[in-house]
């Protein structure tokens, strides 16, 4: 027997449906329904694809955890849900859920951002999280770069994209070069046998002027252009396009910004750690890049594996201990499914106002 | 067997707690909130107030009954998934209930009825009863087809989507039922709750595709 409270986490904020269940930093199950398969023909997930998605996979999956983790719900202490930020629709259907679980078994209920979350899954690898910490989120959803000071209570924005998401852009420079969504793992794979410095491609807000305003902040909506123009003007010339090339080239100008933006975050707070995660940070230029530059000043890189940097209920049910053991008090059963929940609120406590 | 009952494919957000015996069934609570947008919110904590209000526990309750829509996919997806997951929790039976057959069923005029909700974007979701058994299959259309269809036919209406176009389905409007009543929605699924019926996948009367548009902000590369 232990006493490290047992957490089962639901995650609805994309198109993944995702149940994690975590006792303290050990995850014991992490169960994921995707349905990127009927969005892939849309180029970007379809919101109400999507939500039909959740609603038919949440109990199948959540029997599939606990089956898992070879426990029932009496055995779980509390339920935890992402409550946002998202897609609204699908945020719904796990909060929804996360609520009828709750009441029907008398359990107490989070309400968790999904930032956050994304920070919290890396304790289930790396052990507790030394605060404060530099946070570097990118995915299809977000790009943010956050300062950890208590991660049951204390999250600060640092800064974020001000147009799209670092793994928007992966999408639309795949669809360019004829790949597969989403583009993360093809663009990482066409680039292995690429030149990353044959075609010097934008970095965006990284002109001294933007780095006085948007010194944290990020673009990638000018590099997605710059690729589109590059490529075309190759197809209209009739001249073949180096896939491996711009693949290279625009993953290391993306890699290169995330990379040296929060760097400069953690140099400037003076801060020793840089945690990264959301799905591109199953990027393998982003980690090698990452963990090299940090080294010269200093700076411990960590990464949690791929199947936690995406989207996923075990790290929903990894903030949720976090937030039982730090004695944070639960959410009522009248939170909202909150689209876009500020990333300071890092749990819905008991009403909110 | 007492038995929780939701349905959320209009406005109002419903939640009961019904006694089904072979006897009858008796309605202990009800709570019914209009807010089209909030049935995410209002439904948990109605549920909680019917069990603090009546001393029932979850532990009590021997089946799910859920109002299977049509309705707006948003606020439908709420009952539905709050239905499957108490059933799932419990380990009690889920028995689904088209939503309109509940209107249908509780309409006490004479002759044929059309019962109508509002589906948004100018249609309604519509079906013909007689003596509360359906004729044909829900369906969603513009009020002035619906009209055009199935007015000569029936004597009068219910339900929020035909006080909504009264003047265009030029049907008498009856004033209540005006959502699916809980009482209706437990009587539809007494047969199966009291036969122990295996239980159902609750699977949503959308009657709409989804529309296959990306969300903003997810534009195309160019222009
Ligand atoms: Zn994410």
């Amino acid at each position: 027997m232990t006493d490290e409270p047992i957490v089962l986490g639901i995650e609805t904020s994309c198109d993944e449906t995702g149940v994690g269940i975590v006792r303290g930093t050990t995850l014991l199950a992490n169960v994921v329904a995707s349905s990127v398969d009927e969005h892939a023909r849309f180029g970007g997930v379809v919101p109400e694809v999507a939500s039909r998605a959740h609603l038919e996979a949440m109990v199948p999956t959540v029997e599939r955890a606990l089956r898992t983790a070879g426990l029932t719900l009496a055995d779980i202490d509390a339920i935890a849900v992402t409550a946002g930020p998202g897609l609204a629709g699908t945020l719904l259907v796990g909060v929804a859920a996360a609520k009828a679980y709750a009441l029907a078994t008398g359990k107490p209920l989070y309400g968790v951002n999904h930032l956050a979350a994304h920070v919290a899954v890396d304790t289930l690898e790396h052990g507790p999280l030394p605060e404060p910490a530099v946070a570097l989120l990118v995915s299809g959803g977000h790009s943010s770069l956050l300062r950890v000071d208590d991660l049951a209570r204390g999250v600060q924005p640092l800064g974020a994209t001000i147009d799209d998401a670092a793994g928007e852009a992966f999408d639309k420079v795949a669809r360019l070069l004829g790949l597969p969504f989403p583009g993360g793992p093809p663009i990482d794979r066409a680039a292995q046998s690429g030149d990353g410095s044959a075609i010097a491609f934008p970095r965006g807000l990284t002109a001294p002027r933007d780095m006085r305003e948007h010194r944290f902040d990020f673009s990638f909506s000018g590099l997605k252009t710059a690729v589109a123009r590059w490529v075309e003007a190759r197809q209209r010339a009739g001249e073949p396009v180096p896939v491996a090339d711009v693949a290279a080239s625009f993953q290391e100008a993306v890699c290169d910004v995330l990379t040296a933006k929060a760097i400069d975050a953690c140099r400037s707070q003076g801060i020793e750690t840089l945690l990264i995660g959301g799905g591109v940070a199953a990027n393998s230029r982003l980690r090698a890049m990452a963990t090299e530059r940090a080294a010269r000043y200093g700076i411990q890189v960590r990464v949690p594996r791929p199947g936690l940097c995406t989207d996923n209920g075990a790290m929903v049910a990894a903030l949720g201990t976090h937030l039982v053991s730090s004695g944070v008090p639960p959410s009522g059963l009248d939170i909202p499914a909150d689209s876009a929940l500020p990333v300071e609120v890092v749990s819905l406590a008991e009403k909110v106002a | 067997m007492l038995v929780l009952v939701v349905d959320t494919s209009t406005p109002a957000v419903t939640a009961g707690l019904v006694e089904v015996t072979d006897a009858g069934n008796q309605t202990r609570a009800v709570r019914v909130t209009i807010n089209a947008r909030a049935h995410g919110e209002v439904l948990a904590p109605n549920i909680a107030a019917m069990f603090d209000e009546t001393g029932v526990r979850p532990s009590d309750l021997a089946a799910v009954v859920a109002g299977v829509g049509p309705g707006p996919f948003t606020g439908l997806r709420v009952g539905l998934v709050t239905a499957a997951a108490f059933g799932d929790a419990l380990g009690i039976p889920t028995y689904g209930v088209c939503s309109l057959d509940a209107l249908g069923a509780a309409a006490s005029g004479s002759g044929r009825v059309l019962v109508a909700t509002d589906a948004r974007r100018r249609e309604i979701y519509w079906a013909v009863y007689e003596a509360g058994v359906r004729v044909g299959e829900p369906a969603v259309d513009r009020p002035a087809e619906v009209a055009a269809r199935v007015g000569a036919e029936v004597q009068y209406a219910v339900g929020d989507g035909a006080h909504k176009y009264a003047d265009v389905l030029a049907v008498p409007v009856q004033q209540e039922p005006r959502y699916p009543p809980v009482s209706a929605l437990a009587e539809l699924a007494a047969d199966r709750i009291l036969r122990r019926a295996p239980l159902e996948r609750l699977t949503p009367l959308y009657l709409r595709r989804p529309d296959a548009t990306v969300p903003a902000g997810r534009k195309p590369v160019l222009q």
